[in-house]
């Protein structure tokens, strides 16, 4: 039986979980307040993912730049390969919330998305 | 002279989020005065994602979190000016402000929101030695630089203070390929989220150091370095401890301060405590029919919590505009909420049971870290609350809910005290 200790990062109460393990299986969480907490722990000790925020050169906006995120969460050690793959990336405006400005990112399956209009 | 019923200052998250609710409320004529040139304010530079699980349901970015309650605001046609700034507001509510376009006018409003929010303790505010070098930003400044204007501000950083914008701008710079050496922290406690600390920090291997402060600041031209060494608990540098950093930034994340210029001058009440104003149930300052909501009036750490807050501040704005005065007329008196032992502060500082709604949450922060505590409230002498809490840290906010109920029912009320107690 092995005892891992985490601070949930699923919102900002920032729970205290305790994760037992058994033989690399979660047997038990314990200290979380809602689901989150448990899918979390659950994830983090087996396959911990995180989503990925950046910003892009955007041109002919009112903006310089537009911020971007990973419509879903990614393998935590893929997230320097998606900086990697976000340098140097320019759109053009207009840009809409949600729009795909990298799709498959880094191999990872996931697009990685407008957060913000810039018109 | 233009007219409205309600002028909101500001069109962040709180501005936004009180002028939706007035308008919902029964107010048609609204008018938000924004001096950015965009509505969403500091959460359009906050480009992380974590905000909203509470409103929306759902885990947002910055931008996106402030994009619904702009969508929303269209939807309901409300008035606003960007690029504009408020410069003062009298007494009869006449509000004093300016643009490009424009130039000087005036407004006659009949309630007024403020929604300022707050800005960042500088360099000027903190006593640190050493040359005046370039390199050394606000860390929202640097966050700004990065995310919307597209500049990095350095390679070699190091942070004071682990305030969250702190700590978000330690990822957001690794991620930009910029080497953070250090985060030192002046208290023994760290004043951003738990969550932060992990995903901003520990994920990338940063340190942080309590209990440690800038003493040098290296560089004439360019920040060269930063020494920095233990303090004491008088928060005095322990010497032998320095270390020094080589770096050519130096992020400042130091607190935060609300901006109530225009609210002094119009003579709100201040809090000592918050800077920020004092305020009843209805979010009401001592200036009637004037309302504060957002940073402005505590600085918080959830924007939900802004967005509620912001709501009950535009809906008692809309209930002033209808019946004036008496908005809601009270046979009780407003009753203290006093804040000791461990609470620094309340928002609201005073409640009336008659005008409160069925439950009331009352906000508040805690002066230091307290492990396996409760959180009580008292009415008079009589504990009424007492909840047991792990841990509670100055850096998240708490709350208690007070119901209608029990104060109503409480023979000559005349004071309620929210306390830390030890177990």
């Amino acid at each position: 039986m092995e005892t891992r200790e985490l601070i949930c990062i699923g919102c900002p109460m920032g729970c205290p979980l305790k994760v037992e393990m058994d033989g690399g299986e979660v047997s038990s969480v314990t200290g979380n307040t809602c689901k989150r907490g448990d899918d979390y722990a659950r994830k983090e000790v087996t396959n911990p993912t995180r989503i990925v925020t950046s910003s892009v050169i955007v041109e002919g906006g009112s903006l310089a730049a537009v911020s971007v995120k990973t419509k879903e969460d990614i393998p935590k050690g893929k997230i320097f390969d998606i900086m990697k793959a976000l340098k140097g990336v320019k759109v053009q405006a207009p840009v809409h919330i949600g729009d795909v400005i990298l799709s498959n990112v880094a191999d990872t399956g996931v697009d990685i998305i407008a957060t913000k209009d810039v018109l | 002279m233009l007219k409205y019923d309600i002028v909101i200052v500001g069109g962040g998250p709180a501005g936004l989020a009180a002028a939706v609710s007035a308008k919902r409320n029964g107010i048609a004529s609204i008018l938000v005065l924004e001096r950015d040139k965009e509505l969403g304010g500091i959460l359009n530079q906050c480009i992380h994602n974590g905000f909203g699980l509470h409103t929306f349901k759902e885990e947002l970015t910055g931008p996106e979190y402030a994009g619904r309650f702009i969508e929303q605001l269209k939807e309901e046609k409300i008035e606003y000016k960007l690029n504009t700034m408020v410069m003062d507001i009298s007494d009869s509510k006449v509000v004093t402000a300016m643009n490009r376009e424009e130039g000087m006018f005036e407004i006659q409003a009949k309630a007024v929101v403020l929604a300022m929010g707050c800005r960042e303790r500088a360099r000027g505010a903190l006593n640190i030695p050493g040359y005046r070098p370039a390199g050394i930003y606000s860390a929202g400044t640097a966050q700004r630089l990065v995310n919307m204007e597209g500049y990095m501000p350095g390679r070699e950083v190091v942070i004071l203070g682990s305030g969250d914008i702190g700590l978000i701008m330690a990822r957001r710079m690794t991620l930009e390929g910029a080497k953070v050496k250090v985060v030192a922290e002046l208290l023994p406690y760290s004043g951003g989220l738990k969550r932060n600390i992990v995903q901003c920090l520990d994920d990338f291997g940063i340190p942080l150091k309590l209990s440690h402060t800038v003493v040098d600041i290296d560089g004439k031209e360019r920040v060269e370095g930063i020494t920095i060494a233990q303090v004491d608990e008088n928060r005095r540098p322990i010497p032998g401890t320095e270390e020094h950093y080589t770096c050519d930034t130096l992020l400042l994340s130091c607190g935060l301060i609300p901006e109530n210029e225009i609210s002094r001058s119009l003579g709100v009440e201040m809090s000592p405590i918050t800077s920020g104003p004092l305020v009843n149930e209805c979010l009401e300052t001592n200036v009637e029919g004037v309302f504060a909501c957002g940073n402005v009036l505590h600085v918080h750490d959830l924007v939900d919590f802004v967005s509620e807050e912001a709501g009950a501040a535009g809906k008692h704005a809309a209930e002033y505009v209808a019946n004036g005065a008496k908005h809601q007329p009270s046979n009780a008196k407003d009753i203290p909420i006093v804040a000791t032992e461990g609470a620094r502060y309340t928002v609201p500082k005073t409640i009336n049971p008659d005008r409160m709604d069925e439950k009331h949450t009352v906000r508040f922060r805690v002066g230091d870290v307290y492990k396996n505590c409760y959180v009580s409230v008292y009415l008079n002498e009589e504990r009424v609350i007492h909840r047991k809490r792990p841990v509670v840290a100055p850096g998240e906010m708490e709350e208690v809910v007070l119901k209608k109920e029990d104060l109503a029912a409480f023979p000559g009320l005349s004071q309620i005290t929210v306390k830390i107690e030890e177990a």
